[in-house]
């Protein structure tokens, strides 16, 4: 019975998605507010219903009713009961049920905080994340049914994919696709943007919150995919290259792209067609990353199980949104773009060639990923592009954007002086060059050209986004206070500075090493001792796993134990590797039992990796740098009547 | 900067980045490029020689050997037709069991046998990498046309 609600309510939301989409939008061109004013209320309804049936369904994981084919798919009786709330998303039906339901949260969220928008703006971004809703839903319902039957019923079932049975796979979708999602906010005010005809600075105003929040949140749903591949797939490397980590990368790089752009937007009122096209962009990437997951079209350690119909309908869908989306801009958006000027040495320009580099960025992941697509379909055969192209291919436009976002960041709007600015930045880039140097010196005993220019970059950016706050600290109370939106900026920037500290560190003096082990027998890798003490057997709610107990010592002195594990699930009767590492603040001692060799030996996967951890504090820091930006004053309620009066 | 000319300053930086960036990616792309090459056509030696590549099918039954206690391992991969010797050293990915798919990186040593530097299992249990299994499925329906199942002799 629950799961028919479920499919009902499923069903109730689509015919509200489709009174949200038409008749905002239908009112808005006629100027009638009575059908304007249904989109607030039919934006609650809907996201009531979505949630309805996504309770129906999360309750029957947890009441094991296996007479719901997906629930028998995912779940199984001796599951944690955690993981039966996570295994509603593990998969292709449930993971997109959530989708719906956090765009449909979204939409509510902008019901709620757009009171001092126009009814007009309103109704037109409501409507059009109502079109997109439909689009989502008839997806669900029509191909992708999460509440189908199964009878006669399964007395148990085939268990959560034990690779999914992790905390931190737990809550990275969700968080990806709060910010996948929030995305398609920012691309329905473009859109309403567009169909109005109207785009001036408040309008950056309200669509920049929305922007950097989703970004925010991609950017940590990103980080917490690239820690679990780390600790989980028991490989070591925390990013792969692989086709669906550049699916939900591309759409982060232009969403950086377009929050810089979009701050051009709202400060100087310049760059509007190119924010629209970013805004644009950046949701039809998301959509592209949803299809290449789940079509199976791309060759991926992640893929979802194939099945041509989807890929059919989201293709179908990705091309109406792009098409439509393009086809609108190319006949509004030159009437949108103002004529104000800027000069050569300007924040402006700085931004420009922020966009420029991150554009490049992203048009070389994109043909890094679909190149074996393009080669197959011209007959070239089967090809796969390795993760070493990708890693100078992206360096070519992300070093000069690192270097230059430390001058942009001191730079005026319109005009900056010459002389003060060459003033204030000539001590920090001596020290940067300096310490970049020194640093790894210092502590790693050597420096090469790459790992100097990565570690000079690095020091350079941290040490220039801490200046604003350090003289506005310093300067006490009162005398220009740095507002939130600044130092939102420069939290951001230290966390980018964190972060390719920690990647040139890693990247640089990382060791990985397999090795054969016994019990008793001890390794040196990196100047650390590790000794296998013991292996024993441990039970586990729903697995047997053998533990191996590592000591590690450094020159006779102890440094930690690690106990990592060989796990077997005992319903998939398959194998996970649980890795044992020993974190500390600038390095983590990482082992992973392998295989038994015979004769009482076992393959061990040991590695020591430098800074790892710079890489995750760092997409935190950066997320909240966003979070403190949109908690700046001028994006409160009522801060336009404010500032007009 | 009047707009007309912020305009052809962006066009022209972008325009050569853009330039920069595929002149040095495609020069790179060469490099690093791996064509996948299935089985039947490595036993007939047709596979590149001066460059890594990619191989995949199931792991032959009982086929894994390793010596007591060492990271060295051999096994065969086949793709119902024909069958290759695989060495490799190092730790196996979670999912590597006899009789199921698998794909290598690496490329041909002496005596025929595939240096494999890279072992990738699958993830899921009802995923196998395409391109595996279209090489598998081509084997297996031609031996299902001819009701036999002794067609297409591996050639050699």
């Amino acid at each position: 019975m629950v799961p028919e609600i479920g499919h009902f309510a499923l069903i109730l939301a689509l015919a509200l998605a489709a009174c949200q989409a038409v008749l905002p939008l239908l009112g808005a061109h006629r100027n009638d507010a009575a059908m304007m004013s249904v989109a607030r209320s039919a934006a609650v309804g809907q996201f009531f219903f979505v949630a309805v049936s996504f309770f129906c369904l999360t309750w029957a994981f947890l009441q094991d009713d296996f007479s719901v084919l997906y629930v028998a798919n995912h779940s199984q009786l001796a599951l944690p009961t955690g993981y039966k709330v996570s295994a509603v998303w593990s998969a292709h039906e449930g993971s997109l049920l959530m989708w719906i339901l956090i765009l449909a949260a979204w939409t509510m969220a902008v019901a709620r905080f757009s009171s001092d928008m126009p009814e007009k703006l309103v109704a037109r971004v409501i409507g059009v994340l109502g079109v997109l809703s439909i689009g989502f839903l008839l997806f669900a319902l029509l191909t992708s049914n999460p509440f189908e039957r199964l009878i006669p019923a399964a007395v148990d079932g085939a268990d959560l994919n034990p690779l999914l049975q992790d905390p931190g796979l737990a809550i990275h979708p969700p968080l990806l696709y709060i910010g996948y999602v929030g995305f398609s906010v920012a691309f329905a005010f473009a859109i309403a943007a567009m169909i109005g005809g109207d785009l001036d600075q408040n309008w950056a105003r309200w669509a920049r919150p929305w922007t950097v929040t989703a970004w925010a949140f991609l950017t940590v749903g990103i980080a917490l995919g690239s820690w679990w591949a780390y600790y989980e797939l028991g490989w070591g490397g925390w990013w792969f290259w692989d086709p669906v980590e550049n699916a939900s990368f591309m759409p982060w790089l232009i969403g950086t792209a377009l929050i810089h752009s979009l701050a051009v937007t709202e400060r100087r009122g310049l760059f509007k067609s190119w924010t629209l096209l970013l805004a644009i962009s950046a949701f039809s990437l998301s959509l592209l990353g949803t299809f290449l997951v789940r079509s199976g079209i791309i060759v991926s350690v992640h893929a979802f199980a194939t099945d041509p119909t989807r890929g059919f309908f989201i293709l179908s869908f990705l091309t109406v949104v792009v098409v439509g989306a393009l086809v609108l801009y190319a006949w509004r958006a030159p009437a949108l773009d103002s004529s104000a000027g800027f000069r050569l040495l300007s924040r402006e320009m700085f931004l420009l060639l922020n966009n420029v580099l991150l554009v490049i960025a992203t048009t070389l992941v994109l043909l890094g990923t679909l190149a074996p697509l393009i080669v197959e379909m011209l007959n070239g055969g089967k090809i796969s592009v390795g993760a070493p192209w990708f890693e100078i291919a992206f360096l070519v436009p992300m070093i000069p954007l690192i270097f230059l976002l430390g001058l942009g960041m001191h730079t005026a709007w319109r005009q900056q002086n010459k002389q003060p600015w060459l003033r204030l930045l000539r001590l920090p880039a001596i020290a940067a060059v300096i310490i970049g140097v020194v640093l790894p010196l210092l502590f790693y005993g050597r420096v090469s050209l790459m790992l100097a220019v990565g570690s000079i970059a690095a020091v350079w950016i941290v040490i220039s986004s801490l200046i604003q706050p350090i003289r506005s600290w310093r300067r006490k109370e009162g005398a220009a206070a740095i507002t939130r939106a600044a130092l939102g900026m420069c939290i951001a920037h230290l966390g980018m500075g964190l972060f390719v500290l920690g990647a040139t560190v890693v990247s640089a003096f990382g060791v990985e090493s397999d090795r054969s082990m016994r019990v008793g027998e001890s390794v040196d890798v990196s100047g650390f001792q590790f000794e296998l003490r013991e292996l024993r057997e441990v039970q586990g709610p729903n697995y047997t796993a053998i533990e191996g107990v590592v000591e590690i010592r450094r020159d006779g002195t102890y440094v930690g134990t690690v106990r990592p594990q060989k796990r077997q699930y005992l319903v998939q009767k398959s194998w996970m590797t649980e890795a044992g590492i020993h974190p500390t603040w600038n390095k983590d001692l990482f082992v992973a039992l392998g295989d038994q060799l015979g004769d009482g030996a076992w393959s061990v996967r040991i590695q020591y990796k430098p800074m790892i951890s710079f890489l995750w504090v760092a997409a935190f820091v950066m997320a909240l740098g966003g979070i403190v930006a949109v908690s700046d004053r001028r994006y409160r309620r009522g801060a336009a009547q404010e500032s007009a009066a | 900067m009047k707009p007309r000319q912020q305009r052809m300053l962006a066009v022209g930086l972008a325009a050569l980045g853009v330039a920069v960036a595929a002149g040095l990616s495609l020069r790179a792309f060469e490099e690093n490029m791996m064509f996948f090459v299935e089985i039947s056509s490595v036993v007939a030696g047709d596979y590149p020689t001066e460059r890594n590549f990619r191989i995949g099918g199931l792991v032959v039954a009982d086929s894994v050997q390793r010596e007591e206690g060492s990271l060295d391992m051999r096994f065969r991969v086949t793709d119902t037709r024909c069958e290759l010797g695989v060495v490799y050293s190092g730790v196996l990915p979670d999912l590597f069991r006899e009789g199921q798919g698998v794909v290598a990186h690496g490329r041909m040593g002496d005596d025929k046998v595939f240096v494999a530097s890279k072992i990738l299992a699958k993830h899921d249990e009802e995923y196998m990498a395409p391109e595996v299994a279209e090489s598998i499925n081509k084997h297996v329906e031609d031996k299902i046309a001819t009701a036999q199942g002794t067609v297409a002799e591996c050639e050699a």
